[in-house]
């Protein structure tokens, strides 16, 4: 097979944000970049059934997030676990992913149930429409709007504590504290 | 698309406000794009050359 360059192009142009999607999902990096050839792999082997001219990075966060749904569920019949595991493997993993900086904002993140998280990062951070996070996640336009709603809320109501301290309009104050200077 | 009304009884403009809400925007883009800056690593790269090459005979689901 040889791949029409201009498909290829933009196979290749989703994948940071593909990789972005997946270690928000899973939380650890290798595993998340496995999810990602995994997704690449069944895209060029169905690469048939995607239409000219429509949306790519739907198409390819469709595949990715089937797939990390299916593995989510085989590993769920082994270990229940409410939320307590996801959490903790994000804890123990600070440098994993990026900057420690993201942390506490990571943590809260993982304590959502799947269904939120995946709404709220398609729509807040991959910049997805509804309809396009609906049509990923194969359900109602009004789904995802309730399900980013209460992600947002619950997040809030997580972090809320911490923004008190850490998010306060007093970061002038903790940057003198922290003996930094201005970067 | 202009029904972007929050729920009735809805509480994220009330208690919380506005201004967490934002700062839970940027938190969530700025650690997307954390990771979105890094590019494609080289292994994606290297997995569409060589499927670009042979024949991809993968199994169709």
């Amino acid at each position: 097979m040889t791949l029409d360059p201009s498909v290829r192009d933009a196979v290749l142009a989703a994948v940071p944000s593909l990789r972005a999607f997946a270690i928000s999902l899973c939380g650890n990096v290798d595993r998340a970049d496995d999810l990602v050839q995994e997704t690449l792999l069944r895209a060029l082997a169905n690469i048939d059934s995607f239409e000219p001219g429509s949306n790519m990075p739907a198409w390819l966060f469709t595949i990715l997030r089937n797939l990390f749904r299916s593995e989510y569920r085989k590993r769920r019949r082994e270990v229940e676990d409410a939320d307590g595991s996801y959490a903790q493997t994000l804890k123990s993993q600070p440098e994993q992913v990026g900057h420690v900086e993201f942390q506490e904002f990571r943590t809260a993140l993982a304590k959502l149930p799947a269904d939120q998280r995946e709404a709220l990062i398609l729509v807040g951070a991959s910049g997805f429409s509804y309809e396009e996070a609906a049509e990923i996640c194969g359900c109602a336009v009004g789904t995802i709007k309730s399900r980013v709603n209460r992600a947002r809320a619950r997040l809030a109501d997580t972090l809320s504590i911490e923004s008190m301290e850490d998010f306060g309009p007093d970061v002038a104050t903790r940057a003198i504290l922290a003996g930094s200077t201005s970067r | 698309m202009e029904t972007t009304s929050q729920p009735a009884g809805g509480r994220p403009h009330g208690r919380l406000g506005r201004d967490v809400q934002a700062k839970i925007g940027h938190q969530l883009r700025a650690m997307y794009d954390d990771v979105v800056k890094e590019g494609v690593p080289e292994r994606f790269v290297e997995l569409l050359k060589r499927l670009d090459n042979k024949d991809v005979k993968g199994p169709k689901s």
